[in-house]
């Protein structure tokens, strides 16, 4: 049985236990077992990359160096998450100045970044350690004509250089997956393109025009809800909704869930296991629509 | 690769400024091709905003422009202008020294200041109430571990971090 640390965050434990409860049940289910760890810290995300980098990187190697100590590869929820570990972890494996320099800072609380783990994104793990072919044979209820708009948001492929988690312009593994439940993954314009999550609270403006694009154009392409892989973009596009509604008078009533509820509920996990009720936008309609 | 503190601030230009620093060491392999502008999803929304002029006047020595104005805190890090610049300048990083060069003379947004005074106190830039403990344990999610805060301290003493602070011209 695969073991992972499992990497939370700050904003899942604390505002998204659909999320958690979810990737939790899911992966359980799927034989990957979880090890919550002492003392993971922030991952220093890119608001704290703003304010300074190198204390971010620092900062992201000692979670990886906790990793390390307890012999296990990292599974992270979160995009930013991901995004901030992955990237450090393939940096200091890559360049032996940065590393050395990193350690010297490490060293003043006995820690030593060695290269030894991997950081896996969700997907990752499902796609690489348990494959197509067993996520469809543990699909109990297909989530047949269910037409889902995947948006992978930003820092799970990108700097695709560092992550490579796939092709940072023509992805296929989100697709790959939601297949694999027995739903159809939509293609629609500006897939790729930001929610404008990072933007809230310094330009709200401007988050809220992208938020309301990406709305447009999955509805556009006939999606009965939009999944999401990161916190963040769950936000920008649920809580979003109702920003939209009273700014521009739209509604759209685009449920959101991340893949990992969609996941569980093709598992066959209850939907009342899963906190459901934690989204704004109501998701009866895609209950209804596989039920 | 160089880093930080090769000589002093005042004796350089201030493209050398950025490119001694972390994110920065790209920046000057940059020839203005607009791929970046033509990338970038705020650029098309937001007339403050292009990715090709902040690193036009960041090249041409405009310190205190970039420093001091809106720019630079315009940028989602969506990385799009990163993967696609065939010059391979790492345009999001070189946007992250320029925020660490604004936030060290003074100049940022205020919820800047509001993350950097979580991350000190907590250890996380979004706090876990005692409400949501008690919900956690309600919808059967283990307890929340504890922080490493002290090492996590220590860590940004060592590399110079800064907290923001609030400013009135920032709103």
């Amino acid at each position: 049985m695969k073991r992972y640390a499992i990497f939370l965050g700050c904003t899942i434990p604390a505002r998204q236990p659909n999320y958690e409860l979810s990737a939790r049940k899911t992966l359980e289910k799927l034989g990957v077992e979880l090890v919550d760890l002492d003392n993971f810290t922030c991952c220093c995300p890119p608001p704290i990359q703003s304010i300074n980098l190198e204390s971010s990187q620092a900062v992201a190697a000692y979670n990886i160096c906790l990793a390390e100590e307890a012999g296990l590869d990292i599974v992270a929820l979160c995009n930013g998450c991901f995004e901030s570990l992955a990237m450090v972890n393939a940096a200091l494996k890559n360049d032996k100045e940065l590393k050395a320099h990193i350690n010297e800072v490490l060293a003043k609380v006995g820690k030593e970044f060695k290269g030894t783990i991997e950081v896996k994104h969700f997907l990752q793990v499902l796609m690489e350690d348990i494959g197509l072919e067993k996520i469809k044979e543990k699909v109990v209820k297909p989530l047949k004509n269910l037409n889902v708009a995947p948006f992978y948001g930003c820092h799970s492929l990108r700097p695709s250089k560092l992550l490579q988690l796939d092709d940072p312009e023509r992805p296929q593994i989100f697709e790959n997956l939601l297949e694999a439940l027995g739903a159809e993954a939509l293609d629609y314009r500006d897939k790729l393109k930001c929610c404008g999550g990072l933007l809230k609270g310094i330009s709200d403006d401007t988050a809220l025009s992208l938020a309301r694009d990406k709305l447009a154009k999955t509805s556009k392409a006939g999606a009965d809800c939009i999944s999401t892989l990161c916190p963040f973009c769950f936000v920008a596009l649920d809580i979003g909704q109702i920003q939209v509604k009273s700014t521009f008078q739209e509604v759209f009533n685009m449920p959101i869930l991340h893949y990992s509820e969609l996941l569980a509920l093709a598992l066959g996990v209850d939907s009342q296991e899963l906190a459901l009720r934690s989204h704004k936008i109501k998701t009866d309609a895609v209950l209804e629509k596989i039920a | 690769m160089p880093h930080h503190n090769i000589k002093n601030a005042e004796d350089m230009s201030f493209s050398e400024e950025v490119t001694c620093r972390h994110g920065g060491e790209t920046l000057t392999s940059c020839y203005q091709c607009g791929t970046c502008a033509s990338s970038c999803p705020v650029a098309r929304l937001d007339p403050r905003f292009n990715p090709r002029e902040v690193i036009k006047l960041s090249l041409l020595g405009e310190r205190e422009e970039i420093v001091s104005g809106d720019a630079i805190w315009q940028c989602t890090s969506c990385f799009n202008c990163q993967e696609r610049c065939p010059q391979n300048v790492e345009i999001a990083d070189v946007i992250y020294a320029l925020r660490n060069i604004a936030i060290e003379a003074g100049h940022s947004p205020n919820i800047y200041a509001d993350f950097g005074i979580a991350l000190v106190n907590e250890g996380r830039i979004v706090q876990i109430s005692k409400f949501v403990e008690k919900k956690r344990e309600e919808y059967g999610l283990p307890p929340i571990k504890p922080v490493g805060l002290e090492d996590l301290n220590k860590i940004l003493a060592a590399t110079g971090f800064t907290k923001p602070e609030k400013t009135e011209e920032s709103k």
